[in-house]
């Protein structure tokens, strides 16, 4: 991972050669493999961009897509804001929840899912909105949020196919 | 007045993400026309149109892109694609649906600015649109529809899409274009304005995804046909999300001036034996209307003077079985988060306001507390750099004012009068 990272990051640097442009595609690209950007992560990050770790930590920490803690296989994001609210997502934040031993934020101990509660994912028309791994999950209601977890458990070939 | 398809056209057609489809069903027929015309000729076409921006604040278009110096220094075109306006999902839907469409209108706005560099700024969570345009992007490179010399005309362009990485406040343009360069994604203050001084300092022009979608039907169709359509003041046709109590929420495209009585029956209408309680018409933002305005026609005047505002297009309607205090606590708490900090007023008062409510929603609020949501929200309105402190209060100041009774109720029964305490759950709630 650390010399397809290099290789990568500076690719990167090279595609967007201007200011510090490339810094949050160089995140993305961390956090695509290690599921967080951890400490290691920020300085990696900061030599390739020649820029202090301190500032790199600065821009990470402005974005709620990128975590600071180990994240599940499959990161649940079920959209909270008001559309979905009215179409039920609080029930299956709840449900979901209750189900995975977890409050939202947090991730099952065995490493499967990161259940996340966020705001607006712009796919109303598909309330409760929600994403597997940044993939599309329309319509997630209790019941579809049960047979999603149960697939996530179960290795389901298509479920993997689609969001691992 | 009515739904007419214009943007949306062929949206659902087998093979649209494809160039070979998208040419099928008349793609890159207006690009060949913009270059016959020549960029003046381009950018007086769409300024007699009369579009106005499609993203919230209605700009027009033309006159916009008439902003740039001519100092002879480079400039950039922006899309601005990080939808994230509570309710609205079109910009979405354009990009799945249609993504040779968006690039196609990039590149003619880019021709008519002289623009040779072009980003499209994609909400992280767009990952699959993100995809699709990648991909369409290499697609109309081979094509000689972007790169060098497009279609033999001598005009290059460069274009490239960008990944957010979550942050509402992404969408305000400055905040946008310090986010393209790596940073913190804060409002800038203004001036100068990105025409001025965008992204890496220089000219910029940036524009949201509808409307340089439109901007194609324009060039193709002309400029007096779109303005035949939507109102005198507020041309052509829109794209409206709707959402929320309704039987089928979705996407529907509109001349700008139809009755809001129709974009609800578009969508299904309510529920059985529901009754409409009140519309939040221009996303999260625009304060609301009440069931004695659901033949108000929706262009931005009519919006805006009944002190509301057309703002993004996003439409959530809201039935007699929904709380007016829950629905302004679910929207503070998304500005409380979304707030950037920069200015106080937005940073403290959203997050004061969201507290306020917690306890009257949850049977703990106050006498003084409707005079005291009053009170701070009125210390955010106007305070703030860019238009997030405003937008915070819209909802919550206009349903203190047609609601109040619903308010008072909270207080003086201790608590939710339609939706009990029990049923909010903690993660709903947040912290007190």
């Amino acid at each position: 991972m650390t010399a397809d990272f290099e290789a990568e990051a500076r690719a990167l640097r090279e595609r967007y050669p201007r200011g510090t442009t490339a810094l949050i595609p160089i995140l993305h690209l961390w956090q695509g493999k290690e599921g967080y950007v951890s400490q290691e992560g920020i300085e990696r990050t900061a030599r390739v961009m020649e820029l202090p770790p301190a500032y790199v930590e600065s821009v990470l920490t402005f974005y709620t897509l990128f975590r600071r803690e180990p994240t599940g296989r499959y990161r649940i994001q079920v959209c909270k804001n008001l559309s979905c609210m009215l179409q039920g997502a609080d029930e299956t934040i709840a449900h979901l929840a209750r189900r995975l031993g977890i409050e939202p934020g947090e991730t099952t101990p065995d490493g499967l899912v990161t259940l996340e509660a966020v705001e607006c994912l712009a796919a109303c028309d598909e309330a409760p909105a929600a994403q597997v791994n940044f993939r599309w999950c329309p319509r997630l209601t209790p019941e579809a949020a049960d047979r999603l977890i149960d697939a996530l458990a179960q290795g389901d070939a298509e479920v993997v196919r689609r969001y691992g | 007045m009515g739904e007419i398809e214009i943007v949306l056209k062929d949206a659902l057609a087998p093979g649209m993400t494809r160039l070979e489809g998208y040419r099928a069903h008349g793609g890159y027929r207006a690009l060949e026309k913009a270059i016959a015309m020549g960029p003046k000729e381009v950018q007086d076409e769409v300024t007699r149109s009369g579009l106005r921006g499609r993203g919230g604040a209605g700009f027009p278009t033309g006159r916009k892109w008439s902003f740039l110096p001519n100092d002879g220094r480079e400039r950039w075109l922006v899309c601005n694609a990080d939808e994230g306006e509570p309710g609205t999902f079109k910009d979405r839907y354009i990009i799945e649906k249609k993504p040779f469409m968006l690039i196609e209108g990039i590149t003619i706005a880019a021709f008519a600015v002289g623009a040779h560099n072009a980003a499209i700024y994609c909400r992280g969570e767009f990952l699959e649109g993100i995809e699709l345009l990648e991909a369409a992007i290499a697609e109309a490179r081979s094509a000689g529809l972007l790169g060098k010399n497009i279609l033999g005309s001598g005009f290059d362009l460069d274009l490239w899409v960008y990944r957010g990485a979550g942050a509402y406040i992404c969408g305000e343009e400055s905040a946008l274009l310090e986010s393209l360069e790596g940073k913190r994604g804060m409002p800038r203050l203004k001036p100068p304005f990105p025409a001025v001084a965008g992204v890496y300092g220089l000219p910029t022009v940036v524009n949201n995804v509808e409307t340089l979608a439109t901007v194609v039907a324009i060039i193709e169709g002309g400029a007096e046909w779109y303005a035949s359509m939507g109102t005198e003041r507020s041309p052509g046709t829109r794209v409206f999300s709707i959402s929320g109590q309704v039987r089928r929420p979705g996407n529907h495209e509109f001349e700008l001036g139809t009755p809001l009585s129709e974009l609800i029956a578009a969508a299904g209408g309510l529920g059985e034996g529901r009754t409409l309680k009140a519309v939040i018409p221009g996303g999260g933002s625009a304060p609301i209307l009440t069931p004695d305005q659901s033949d108000l026609p929706m262009d931005f005047e009519s919006l805006a003077k009944v002190g509301s505002m057309a703002g993004s297009g996003g439409v959530i309607v809201l039935d007699d079985t929904t709380c007016m205090v829950r629905t302004s606590l679910r929207l503070l708490q998304f500005f409380a988060h979304e707030s950037c900090g920069k200015c106080t007023p937005c940073r403290e008062g959203t997050e004061w306001l969201r507290k306020i409510l917690v306890r009257v929603e949850t049977g703990h609020g106050r006498e003084e507390d409707l005079g005291l949501l009053e009170d701070v929200s009125n210390n955010i309105n106007g305070n703030t750099l860019c238009a997030l402190g405003d937008a915070s209060v819209g909802v919550l100041l206009s349903t203190l004012r047609a609601f109040a009774d619903e308010y008072r109720a909270h207080i003086t029964g201790g608590g939710c009068p339609l939706a009990p305490v029990a049923s909010m759950s903690a993660a709903a709630a947040g912290p007190a």
